[in-house]
Parts: C-alpha cells; sequence; structure tokens
C-alpha cells in the first residue's frame, strides 16, 4: 500500500475545558465536583431543560402545518429580528430607522465568526483585541476567520481581584485606528468582573476617539443579572451613541438551549442603506460555510421571543437561574470569611454570570484537582453553576485547606 | 451681481431639507460599510422569487433540489416522525454535544457509508465528525486538506458541479481546476473525456467525485467506468474526496449508491467522504451530515480527529443535536431502520416513475427529440439539454421555472402535472 498522505499529521493538543470535563467523568471519588465546563446547574446538580423549552417542544411536535425545509441562508427571521429586538430594546433609534439587523448563526460561536469573517474580508480589518484573560476560543475565532493580528488589552487585576480599568484604557489608546475591540457585554468570561456604567461611557468615548470597531460578545443576557434588560445596558449605550457595531448573541445559557446552537448576529449601522448589501454579503459568506442555520431551536427561540406569554414564563426562568447562581456566590464567600481563609473574597460577590475568577493560583488548582477531586480550569475559573447545597461546604473547606497549605507567588 | 444671485434663501423648511440631506450624506460617509456592494443574486433563489410572485395556476417550480410528493408537498418521513416520538419519549437534556458530534452518529453515519461490518470501522481507521449537512461537511474537510494535504493544494472538480462547491473551495484556501464530466452531446457522461482529463492531472492532486446521483445533471458513471477511474486515480496518486448527498435517495438502495466509495476503498485509495441526511432523511434544515477521513493506522486516524476538532471549534464549537438524534435513532432501531429504508426507496421510486411519465409523455406529444437520458440520469435532478432561449420561453409562455442552465428538480413533477410539462417541453423545443 501506498504510503498515507497523513502520515505526517500531529496530534493536536487537548482543549482544555474538553479534557478537564474529560477527566472529571472518569474520575470514580463519590464527592468529586465538576466547577469546569459553563452549563447550567440545578441545586441537584443536573443539568435544567427550562419547562418553557419542553413546552415548546411538545408544541412544534404536534403541529402538522411544519416541515424540515431549509430555513433562508441569513436563518429564521421570527427569531433574528426578536433576537435584536431583544438585545437592543424596542426603544433602540437605529432599530426603529431600520438601521439594525440580525442573522441567525450557530450559537455564540457561530455569530462571532460570522461577524469576523465580514469584518476581515468585506470590513478589511486586520487587527483584533480582546481582553486578558477571555474566552479561549476568541484569538482562533478570528485568527480562522482572516484576521492577522490577535492583541490583549489588560482586565484583570491579579492583585486587586478587580477591573485593571487604567491598563484597559493604556491598550485600548495605543490600538490602531480600524481594531476591531471585542468586549463582554456583561458577565465577563472568565473573570465575573464587569466594568461600571460610568467605566463604559469613558470606554465608549476613547472607542470612538481612536476610531476603533467595537464587537460586543453577549453570551450571558438575562443570565447575569436575572434582568435582561440591565445585563443590555452597555450594548444600548453604545448603540444610544450611534455606533457601527456587531454583536455576538447566544441562546445557549439564557434558554438552556446548549446543543442546538441558536445565536444571532446583530449588526448596527449609521445609515440604513448599508444593510442590504452587508446582509447580500454576509448570504456569500454563510453559503460557503454552512448554506443555512438548524430549524429546531430557532423555531424555539423564535416562537418564545415573538409570545408574550410565553416570553414572561421565559424570563422566570432566567431569574430562577441567575437567582440561584448569586446565591451560591453569597454562600461561597460567607463560608470562605467564616473560615477566615487567607485573603480577601468578596470579589465573589462584587463578579456577576456564571463564572468566578477565584484568584486561586495553578498550584492551588493542582491541587483541588489531584488531592480534592474539584475540577476547576488552570487560570482559577469556576463555574458557580456547579455548586449546589450538596456540595458547597465541601468546597469551601478544600478551597480553605489549599489555600492555607499551598505557597503562590501571590494571591 | 451673479454673487447675490446664487445666495441661496434659507427658509426653516429648507433648512430641514439640507439638514436632512447633509445628515444623510453624512451617516453614508461616516459608516464603515458604504463601500459594500450588493451581492450577486442566487439564481436558484431568484427562480423561487420569480414563481413565487407567478399568478398561473399552473405554474411549476422545478429550480429548488427538495423532495415533493405527488401533491407537490414538502415530505416528513414517517421514520423521521417515529424516531422523533422515540427521542421525545427519552427526555433528552440540551447539554453540549462533543465537538464532534456524538460518536453513536458518527459510527452509525459512516457505517451506513461504508457497510454495516465494514473493515475501515472495525479497524478503527476513520475519522469521522459531524458536520453542518452535506456543506458543513465539505467546509471541514476543505479547511483539513488546505492545511493537512501533503500534495497540491488545487481540488479537481467535474464540469459542471454543484453551484457551492467552487465557493466553498476557495474559502477554504483551496484553488479550483475542472476535469471534464457531462457531454452536452449526448446529455451523457464523457467517459473518455473525463479519464483524459484525469490522467493530465499533477500526481498527489486532490480529485471530487460526486458518489451518486451527479449534481446537477443526475448523469453517474456505470461501474464499470468507476473502475476505470478508480485505476487512473491509482495511477496517478490522486487523493479522491468523494461528496455523497444522496445515498438511497438515487437509486432506491444504500448499499447500489455507496458502491463507488466502497469500491475505490477496497481498490486501496485512502478518501475523503462528505456525507449529507438533508435528501434522504428529509432532514434539510437541520442540518445533519458527516465527513470522515479514512486513514491508513489507527493513531493517524486518532492524529487527524484531533485536527478536525481544533478546525471545528473555531467554526461554531459543536454541532446541533436535533436532526443528528434523528439519524442516529433511524439507524440504530432495526425497526426504524427497516422503515427508512422503505421511505426512501418510496421517494427514489416516486422520481423514477416521473422520469419515465415524462419520457413517454413527450413521445406521446410527438416529439423526435431523443429523451433517453430523462430516464438514463438518475437523482433528484435531470440536465433536459434545453438552451437558455428555451428555458426562457418554457418559463414565459408556460410558467415552467428551471434554472437558465436547463436543470429541473424532477421532485416538482407529480402524476398531475406531468403532461402539462411534458406539452410544455415539446412546445419550446419541437
Amino acid at each position: 500500500m501506498a504510503p498515507s498522505k497523513f502520515a505526517s499529521v500531529e496530534s493536536a493538543p487537548p482543549i482544555e475545558v474538553f479534557a478537564l470535563n474529560k477527566a472529571y467523568v472518569e474520575d470514580t471519588f463519590p464527592q468529586k465536583v465538576n466547577l469546569g465546563v459553563g452549563a447550567y446547574r440545578t441545586d441537584e446538580g443536573k443539568p435544567w431543560v427550562l419547562p418553557v423549552v419542553r413546552h415548546m417542544e411538545q408544541k412544534l411536535a404536534a403541529d402538522e402545518t411544519l416541515n424540515k425545509e431549509y430555513l433562508p441562508v441569513l436563518g429564521y427571521e421570527p427569531l433574528a429580528s426578536a433576537a435584536t429586538r431583544m438585545l437592543l430594546g424596542s426603544d433602540s433609534a437605529s432599530l426603529k430607522e431600520g438601521r439594525a439587523t440580525g442573522i441567525q448563526c450557530l450559537s455564540g460561536t457561530g455569530a462571532l465568526r460570522v461577524g469576523a469573517e465580514f469584518l476581515a474580508h468585506i470590513g478589511k480589518h486586520s487587527i483584533v483585541y480582546s481582553s486578558n484573560p477571555t474566552w479561549g476560543n476568541h484569538s482562533l475565532v478570528f485568527l480562522n476567520a482572516g484576521f492577522t493580528s490577535y492583541r490583549s488589552y489588560r482586565y484583570w487585576d491579579a492583585a486587586k481581584k478587580a477591573l485593571d480599568f487604567d491598563g484597559l484604557m493604556e491598550d485600548l489608546r495605543n490600538a490602531p485606528e480600524n481594531s476591531v475591540i471585542i468586549l463582554h457585554a456583561c458577565a465577563h468570561n472568565p473573570t465575573g468582573v464587569d466594568p461600571t456604567q460610568d467605566q463604559w461611557r469613558q470606554i465608549a468615548d476613547l472607542i470612538e476617539e481612536r476610531r476603533l470597531f467595537p464587537f460586543f460578545d453577549s453570551a450571558y443576557q438575562g443570565f447575569a443579572s436575572g434582568d435582561l434588560d440591565r445585563d443590555a445596558w452597555a450594548v444600548r449605550y453604545f448603540d444610544s451613541r450611534g455606533f457601527e457595531m456587531v454583536c455576538a448573541q447566544s441562546f445557549a445559557k439564557n434558554f438552556g438551549l446548549y446543543n442546538e446552537r441558536v445565536g444571532n448576529l446583530t449588526f448596527v449601522a449609521k445609515d440604513r442603506s448599508v444593510i442590504e448589501p452587508v446582509r447580500s454579503q454576509i448570504t456569500l459568506l454563510v453559503r460557503a460555510n454552512y448554506s443555512n442555520p438548524p430549524n429546531h431551536g430557532a423555531r424555539i427561540v423564535g416562537t418564545v421571543l415573538n409570545d408574550p406569554v410565553l416570553t414572561e414564563q421565559w424570563k422566570s426562568h432566567i431569574k430562577t437561574m441567575a437567582d440561584r447562581i448569586i446565591s451560591m456566590r453569597l454562600g461561597l464567600r460567607e463560608r470562605l470569611e467564616k473560615l477566615e481563609t487567607p485573603g480577601t473574597w468578596n470579589h465573589i460577590t462584587d463578579q456577576i454570570g456564571m463564572f468566578s475568577f477565584t484568584g486561586l493560583g495553578p498550584l492551588a488548582v493542582d491541587k483541588l484537582i489531584a488531592d480534592h477531586h474539584i475540577y476547576l480550569l488552570k487560570g482559577g475559573r469556576i463555574n458557580m453553576c456547579g455548586l449546589n447545597t450538596g456540595n458547597i461546604d465541601y468546597v469551601a473547606k478544600c478551597i480553605h485547606e489549599v489555600v492555607t497549605t499551598t505557597q503562590e507567588a501571590s494571591l | 451681481m451673479s454673487l447675490i444671485s446664487s445666495l441661496k434663501i434659507f427658509s426653516p423648511s429648507s433648512l430641514n431639507t439640507t439638514q436632512n440631506a447633509l445628515s444623510v450624506v453624512s451617516s453614508r460617509a461616516n459608516s464603515w460599510w458604504s463601500h459594500v456592494e450588493m451581492g450577486p443574486p442566487d439564481p436558484i433563489l431568484g427562480v423561487t422569487e420569480a414563481f413565487k410572485r407567478d399568478t398561473n395556476p399552473k405554474k411549476m417550480n422545478l429550480g429548488v433540489g427538495a423532495y415533493r410528493d405527488d401533491s407537490g408537498k414538502p415530505f416528513i418521513l414517517p421514520a423521521v416522525k417515529m424516531a422523533e416520538a422515540e427521542i421525545a419519549k427519552k427526555n433528552m437534556d440540551k447539554e453540549y454535544s462533543p465537538i464532534s458530534g456524538s460518536p453513536e452518529f458518527c459510527k452509525a453515519t459512516i457505517n451506513l457509508a461504508l457497510g454495516e461490518d465494514n473493515e475501515w470501522t472495525k479497524n478503527g481507521l476513520n475519522a469521522t465528525v459531524q458536520g453542518i449537512s452535506g456543506t458543513g461537511s465539505l467546509r471541514i474537510g476543505t479547511a483539513f486538506l488546505s492545511a493537512f494535504f501533503p500534495g497540491g493544494k488545487d481540488l479537481y472538480m467535474p464540469t459542471p458541479t454543484w453551484g457551492n462547491h467552487v465557493p466553498l473551495a476557495k474559502h477554504a484556501g483551496l484553488g479550483v481546476k475542472q476535469y471534464r464530466y457531462y457531454d452536452p452531446k449526448t446529455c451523457g457522461f464523457d467517459f473518455h473525456g473525463a479519464l483524459q482529463d484525469i490522467a493530465k492531472i499533477p500526481e498527489r492532486s486532490m480529485i471530487l467525485l460526486h458518489a451518486c446521483a451527479h449534481n446537477p445533471t443526475g448523469v453517474d458513471p456505470k461501474p464499470e467506468q468507476w473502475a476505470e477511474m478508480s485505476k487512473v486515480i491509482k495511477e496517478k496518486k490522486l487523493f479522491p474526496f468523494f461528496d455523497m448527498a444522496y445515498q438511497g435517495f438515487a437509486s432506491g438502495d444504500i448499499d447500489k449508491d455507496a458502491a463507488p466509495v466502497r469500491m475505490f476503498l477496497k481498490d486501496g485509495h485512502q478518501i475523503a467522504l462528505s456525507q449529507s441526511y438533508a435528501k434522504n432523511m428529509g432532514l434539510y434544515g437541520e442540518r445533519a451530515g458527516a465527513f470522515s477521513l479514512i486513514c491508513s493506522s489507527k493513531e493517524e486516524a486518532a492524529a487527524t480527529m484531533s485536527q478536525l476538532k481544533i478546525i471545528i471549534r473555531p467554526m461554531y464549537s459543536n454541532p446541533p443535536v436535533t436532526g443528528a438524534r434523528i439519524a442516529t435513532e433511524i439507524l440504530t432501531n432495526p425497526s426504524l431502520r427497516s422503515q427508512w429504508l422503505k421511505d426512501v426507496k418510496g421517494m427514489a421510486d416516486r422520481i423514477i416513475s416521473m422520469r419515465q411519465l415524462l419520457r413517454s409523455n413527450l413521445a406521446k406529444e410527438g416529439s423526435s427529440r431523443d429523451w433517453a437520458h430523462i430516464t438514463d440520469q438518475i437523482g433528484m435532478f435531470c440536465f433536459t439539454g434545453m438552451t437558455p432561449p428555451q428555458v426562457e420561453k418554457l418559463t414565459k409562455d408556460f410558467s415552467v421555472y428551471l434554472t437558465k442552465d436547463g436543470r429541473i428538480s424532477v421532485a416538482g413533477i407529480t402524476s398531475k402535472n406531468v403532461e402539462y410539462l411534458a406539452h410544455a417541453i415539446h412546445q419550446v423545443t419541437k
């Protein structure tokens, strides 16, 4: 047999979050805790399919008028328009003036990718910035989409366990004109630290002054505070300032539809005349990538968002999830402070959303995994959803144990 | 004097207009996007749009390639309905799928292509990942080949080929070249032209092959012709990339339709393969498909698998499950599987009988042209051999909508409209 064409292909390094999950699954320790993968869990530690989702699936299954025909290239229009309206608010000037449009995409990642490809191929942007740290996939999405330079702006101040606002502003001030700036709309992943409203205003001023292009990543609208409008404040502020921008939206967390890949790319322009040309160019990009997006999840979200009663029901589910996370934050902080664990722990309740940057160093993290079977990412990020009334005492105790017995460079 | 006459008097209303005009001008000027041109309209969508606007009650849409039943309606396969009921009972969660899709789905899919007991899957030689239907699977494949194929980066495609193959390949960074395929003189396979062109392809290049039901022509090589092509492709050390979007849908027989793929593997080729469930399971909008590489060792399969995941993650992280769950349920549940085989044969049989009816009705109309290709060709599409002016007349005079190249989607023909169609085609071609 002829030598294989692919004999020289090397094995790629495993992706951290999935490798971590695999290790957790294979662990037989009865008290193991998974604080890795970002998916919501109930207080019983189980995945939660939202009741409104189950209801919709039954309704869709019984609807004889539905079929499995292709969606348009740019997706299910009721979903796209409702998602854009949910993000910008029905008072949005850009929405009212026909300057904002939505495109259904393959969840948040897919929306980031389509947006990035558009900005690179059509907008001819080549430099992108994201926060340091940021979601692990940002750099890969943009570089694979055609950007040639991926850079970071300072974000996490490890010493203060807070936002390094001065560092952020300095780095953006030094960004070349036309750079695309990835901004986490709320519930920053992985730190959980968001700018204040006043800081957002300053960021907007700077982006405008330096002619940078804002690209919002909104994966947690509603899921962060429990309030859709509150979580959209930053995006809506930029919109009210008249920025042109894009925003990748995910319905993975706030609808619990992780595996249906429901997302939306909102595009806001200064002038409504560019909307149709932009949509036609994005159509070509999508066609060359996957032709058209999946139906099932789109119908669920699109139907709910366009039905006031179902929307109210959904909002109550979001509040349930957000409230449980907030109570876990309170619970963990209380326990650590009660145990008098060295260091300060207010950041756990100051932070928001699914994740917390604990501030634990690599040695402490290793110990938590190896000695206590508590799984978290190397950078110290924990998924608050992995905590519940059944394991929070154990986790607090173990954090206390590793912090008091580990010599790290700084905490 | 002229200066005064050229002074504009600003009344409040004109001031407003001027300001509005100025703000429109300045907002376009300030926009990042004022340079963006309208992309070319999609030819196939254009056909459907024109069809929708037509008020002729006899109008026919022979443009888009989606199956229709004998009432001209979309068809949800009974096996699919049954699978959905089974899945609903299981109350499955919505957790993230693995990047490569569920292992069950991937195994069932590659086994569908290669045969249940095939030696390649048994020996762990396949790297199989779920893709966003056929397009997405081709996208993953072309991205992988662009990054890792050790030979020439041109992908050789048949003339003609599916309209999206070219942008797909180019988007992935591959060059696009052609080999002869369709013979317009016979409306059949240009076997000798294909062999000649294939023999001229530089060694260690990639060649795209439609496994069955060639899109857009419906023209497939005969088994002995496939054997010849396999020999030449092997001699020239070319890498075969199969696009199989119609397994089962072409002849009604899943093994017959997959025969070229299996033949090439038996002949010792390493191949890439893209599969789609859009047509054969009617799962169009659920986007279920897969991309596979058949490697020479388990280790190689594992290495290529890891690289495929690296390609997928920055595209969309992980695939949508609903379509894949339906396909898996059907393929792994014996009674659903046998129901599906009936369903897909039913679709194929209806298409074949429409071909036969069209041909016989054309004869009845008194057409003296040779329409044998209508029944010689196979699958969703038929390259009628009509010229653009004839196509235009067909649309204008008879409200029959099809693409300029004379391609018709046989799925759009029913027992109720086939006579009308034959009459119309005869009128424009006699």
